[in-house]
């Protein structure tokens, strides 16, 4: 049992030490590095891949794979930025239409994909092009968001002394982790994502509501992804067309060295909170170290990644040995 | 008697293929009705029919009085229809409460109540006499806990119609008994249940009627009481029973030569099963009797290197070899048709074709491609000889019947032309005529020099095709007949003895 268990959960205690390795070793070899503000910035920077890593790991539980996160995430921006100062529309409607158009543009992929039976693969990388496109078409440059609320919200968070506040980024965060823990273990339609990830055909034998669930699935990233670029413009200031470009690579990155299977099925919430808070130390240690060539971060991601799947697949092998 | 579910005339087209044509079905409260048919005779397709996972192309259907007209799995299960189906329909990923519950979790509110689910599946489990540990993954238990897993699902249902198709394929006696008992207590309560097996004793055990099916039209509805056995089979496939041409290859080895090409020598896996220690010549059949979990399989698994031995020897023409790999033991001129077929071995979307000559083109290698005529020809040769019921080779695999499937598989194994071949339960899920052919094939295979490493729960099956039969006991062999000295009750003596 123990040994069955410690197999099953190896991926994510691997996750969590090399977060805490990566940690402590930076900590103690850079002076301030072990401190509330560097922590502090970790949730800050990477909320907005934090969210939309979240929604990625649904759609790749399911047996699926969404390219289009960046490119929805930059066109909410831009979408966000002209209906607040173009359109002068009141900030928390512009947000509401904002989130529908990325639930609406990530449900209309799942529907493609479902009806059609088209690879996600595909359906998803149109879907990239199609949004990245969208986003010049609103605004070819990158728009200031100047407004009283914005400077207001952008503020405001949960004073924790010291000068330092807990933001609304990673506020939200926090709460959309919780909230997608909740949902993935603890609801029918959570479950019902697992069931169509491990075996779509068996999932639709035992009568359950495989198309509904595949749809919803990418409504619920391409949410994500519109949340993201609100989050990006409340930190931010603006609304930009090229923003979040290859973001999609690094959420699927997040989301496998958090321990989620590509072909779908198994996975963890929290490992792809850990998976993005790693790829945010990695960045953080760079910018301390200063002189380092930032191609060693693309090459220390490269790295972690291809050790996680490479556990993954010995996990794999031994699993079916037992 | 009142009359659940009604169908009248049903038909089912497939592109220009008729699979069901007129078929007429009277399902009543409070009897379990079997359903029989040769393989591909269009049983399970009726069942997809009634649960909504295909839609006929003509005819009717009535539950309880009312149209019954499904057009997805969910509305036949909300109609009052639970399904155990032949193929696998289960999640490897999830654990055991989670596959029995899905869809239909005990709930507070939005929230699923997962200690209270896995008190509902330990009670569905229970039912059927097992007690088990719910929260494993079910991708890691033995394919017997599996279907036990399917039934439990559809026992936990609130359904008037149960439905199982062919759900005894992989259980062993006492498994089947629960399961029986159980069936029987739901018939008395009222619940009509519907029935596919090819075992004919499990059949004739448990029914009341039986309707027979042969190539997708209904041959007819009889009382149990009034259909001898030979008349049954011989409805089901349209002529006599085939005579039995095994039992001449047997009698013919007798004789030959005991030095075997293949020596096993305290073969043991340490904590698994063994010591074993046998030999096996060129053109005999090797028969391994016993209980379930007397360690035939994992006996099987040893020799081809699934789990690798952790002592002993194994020599194949005197010459030492270490089985350690799979690929290592085809190298020896092993090959090997597991017993867990319904998960491991078919590729649906591959034809015919290519599904039989998967294992010898990667016995070839990839640079090494089998001509497209030969493989033409191996796939005809086959299809001949095992009267796999198919449109033609380049059909794909996926749309045959789960029979003709695992024709297909044993196939595969036999296109390696191997030296020797293991066959673990090969007969499983095979309709009564092609049993015969099987063994009729068999029997061929081993008067061209194949020896045959023969696994099968069914004694009068190893008795009739063996010239030597090793019996399991307690994952350990406790005695090797050979010849004259092969008979059911020898065996069952060895099997039973303390
Ligand atoms: N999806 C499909 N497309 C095309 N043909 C199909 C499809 N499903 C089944 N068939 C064909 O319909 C026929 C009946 O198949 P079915 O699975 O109902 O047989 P069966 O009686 O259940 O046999 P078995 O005992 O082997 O399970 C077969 O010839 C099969 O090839
Ligand atoms: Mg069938």
């Amino acid at each position: 049992m123990s040994r069955l268990l410690s197999s099953r959960l190896l991926p994510l205690f691997a996750t969590a030490l090399v977060l805490l390795v990566l940690f402590a070793g930076a900590g103690w070899h850079y002076e301030h590095f072990f401190s509330a503000r560097v922590v502090l910035n970790l949730f800050k920077d990477r909320a907005f891949l934090g969210v939309i890593a979240l929604g990625m790991t649904f759609v790749i539980v399911s047996g699926g794979i969404d390219l289009s996160v960046g490119s929805v995430m930059a066109c909410s921006t831009v979408l966000l930025a002209t209906l607040i100062m173009g359109m002068g529309w009141p900030v928390p409607l512009a947000m509401l239409v904002t989130l529908g158009f990325g639930a609406a543009f990530g449900g209309a992929q799942g529907w493609i994909i479902q009806a059609y039976r088209i690879p996600a693969f595909l359906v998803t990388l149109a879907g990239l092009f199609l949004a990245r496109g969208l986003a010049f078409m609103l605004s070819p440059r990158s728009l200031e968001i100047r407004h009283a609320v914005y400077t207001d919200i952008g503020a405001r968070g949960l004073p924790l002394g010291d000068g330092l506040t807990f933001t609304l980024g990673p506020i939200v965060f926090v709460a959309v982790l919780a909230a997608a823990i909740a949902v993935a273990h603890g609801t029918r339609f959570g479950r019902t994502v697992y069931a169509l990830g491990g075996s779509e055909s068996s999932a639709a034998l035992m009568g359950l509501p495989v198309g509904r669930t595949r749809i919803a699935v990418y409504a619920l990233c391409g949410a994500g992804a519109a949340l993201g670029g609100i989050l990006s413009t409340v930190a931010l200031g603006s609304g930009d067309p090229t923003r979040g470009t290859g973001l999609e690579l690094d959420a699927i990155a997040a989301a496998v060295i958090g321990g989620t299977v590509l072909s779908g099925g198994r996975g963890w919430m929290v490992g792809t909170f850990l998976g993005v808070l790693i790829l945010g130390t990695i960045k953080t240690i760079l910018d301390f170290e200063g002189s380092l060539d930032p191609a060693w971060l693309r090459i220390a991601s490269g790295g972690l990644l291809l050790g996680f799947i490479l556990l993954q697949k010995l996990i794999a092998i031994r699993a079916r040995d037992i | 008697m009142s009359c659940l579910l009604q169908l009248r005339g049903i038909e089912k087209r497939f592109g220009s293929f008729a699979a069901l044509r007129g078929v007429s079905l009277e399902l009543r409260a409070g009897e379990i009705h079997a359903l029989m048919g040769e393989n591909g005779a269009g049983k399970s397709t009726l069942i997809k029919v009634i649960t909504g996972v295909h839609q006929a192309t003509g005819g009717s259907m009535e539950m309880a009085g009312r149209a019954h007209r499904p057009r997805r799995p969910q509305q036949a299960e909300s109609a009052g229809i639970s399904t155990v189906y032949q193929e696998v329909n289960l999640l490897p990923n999830l654990s055991i409460a989670e596959n029995i519950m899905m869809g239909r979790q005990p709930m507070w509110g939005p929230f699923i109540r997962p200690v209270e689910g896995r008190r509902r599946a330990r009670a569905a489990l229970a039912r059927l006499g097992l007690e088990v540990d719910v929260a494993r993954p079910l991708g890691a238990c033995a394919v017997a806990l599996q279907q036990m897993a399917a039934i439990a699902r559809a026992l936990d249902q609130e359904a008037r119609v149960l439905i199982l198709d062919e759900p005894t394929s992989s259980l062993d006696a006492r498994e089947v008994a629960e399961l029986f008992a159980v069936l029987r207590r739901l018939r008395d309560q009222g619940m009509g249940i519907l029935f596919v097996s090819h075992f004919l004793d499990q059949v004739y055990a448990l029914s009341d009627r039986i309707t027979v099916l042969r190539d997708g039209g209904g041959v007819g509805t009889w009382d149990v009481a009034e259909l001898p056995r030979l008349d049954l089979v011989g409805h089901m496939i349209g002529k006599p029973v085939a005579a039995r041409a095994a039992e001449s290859a047997r009698n013919e080895f007798r004789g030959r030569a005991a030095a075997g090409f293949f020596q096993v020598e305290q073969l043991e896996r340490r904590g698994v099963a063994g010591p074993f220690a046998f030999g096996v010549e060129a053109g005999g059949a090797t028969g391994l009797a016993g209980l379930l979990g007397s360690g035939r399989s994992e006996l099987a698994r040893m020799l081809f290197g699934i789990d690798p031995a952790t002592s002993g020897k194994v020599r194949v023409d005197g010459r030492e070899v270490a089985l350690h790999s799979p690929r290592a033991a085809m190298a020896a001129g092993l090959a090997f048709c597991s017993e867990d077929r319904k998960v491991e071995g078919i590729v649906p979307s591959l034809s015919v074709r290519e599904n039989i000559i998967l294992a010898l083109q990667a016995s070839r290698g990839p640079l090494r491609r089998l001509p497209e005529c030969e493989q033409a020809a191996l796939a005809e040769k086959f299809i001949q000889a095992l009267n796999i019921k198919t449109r033609g080779p380049e059909t794909p695999m996926g749309t045959l019947s789960g029979g003709n499937q695992q024709k297909c598989l044993l196939a595969r194994w036999m296109a390696v032309q191997p030296r020797l071949l293991i066959l673990d339960e090969p007969t499983r899920g095979i309709d009564i005529g092609a049993k015969g052919e099987i063994e009729a094939l068999c029997a061929e295979l081993r008067r061209a020099g194949l020896a045959i490493l023969f696994i099968s729960g069914e004694l009068d099956e190893v008795v009739r095709n063996c010239n030597q039969v090793v019996v399991l006991r307690d994952r350990r062999q406790a005695a090797v007949l050979e010849g004259g000295a092969i008979s059911l009750q020898r065996i069952m003596e060895t099997v039973a003895a303390a």
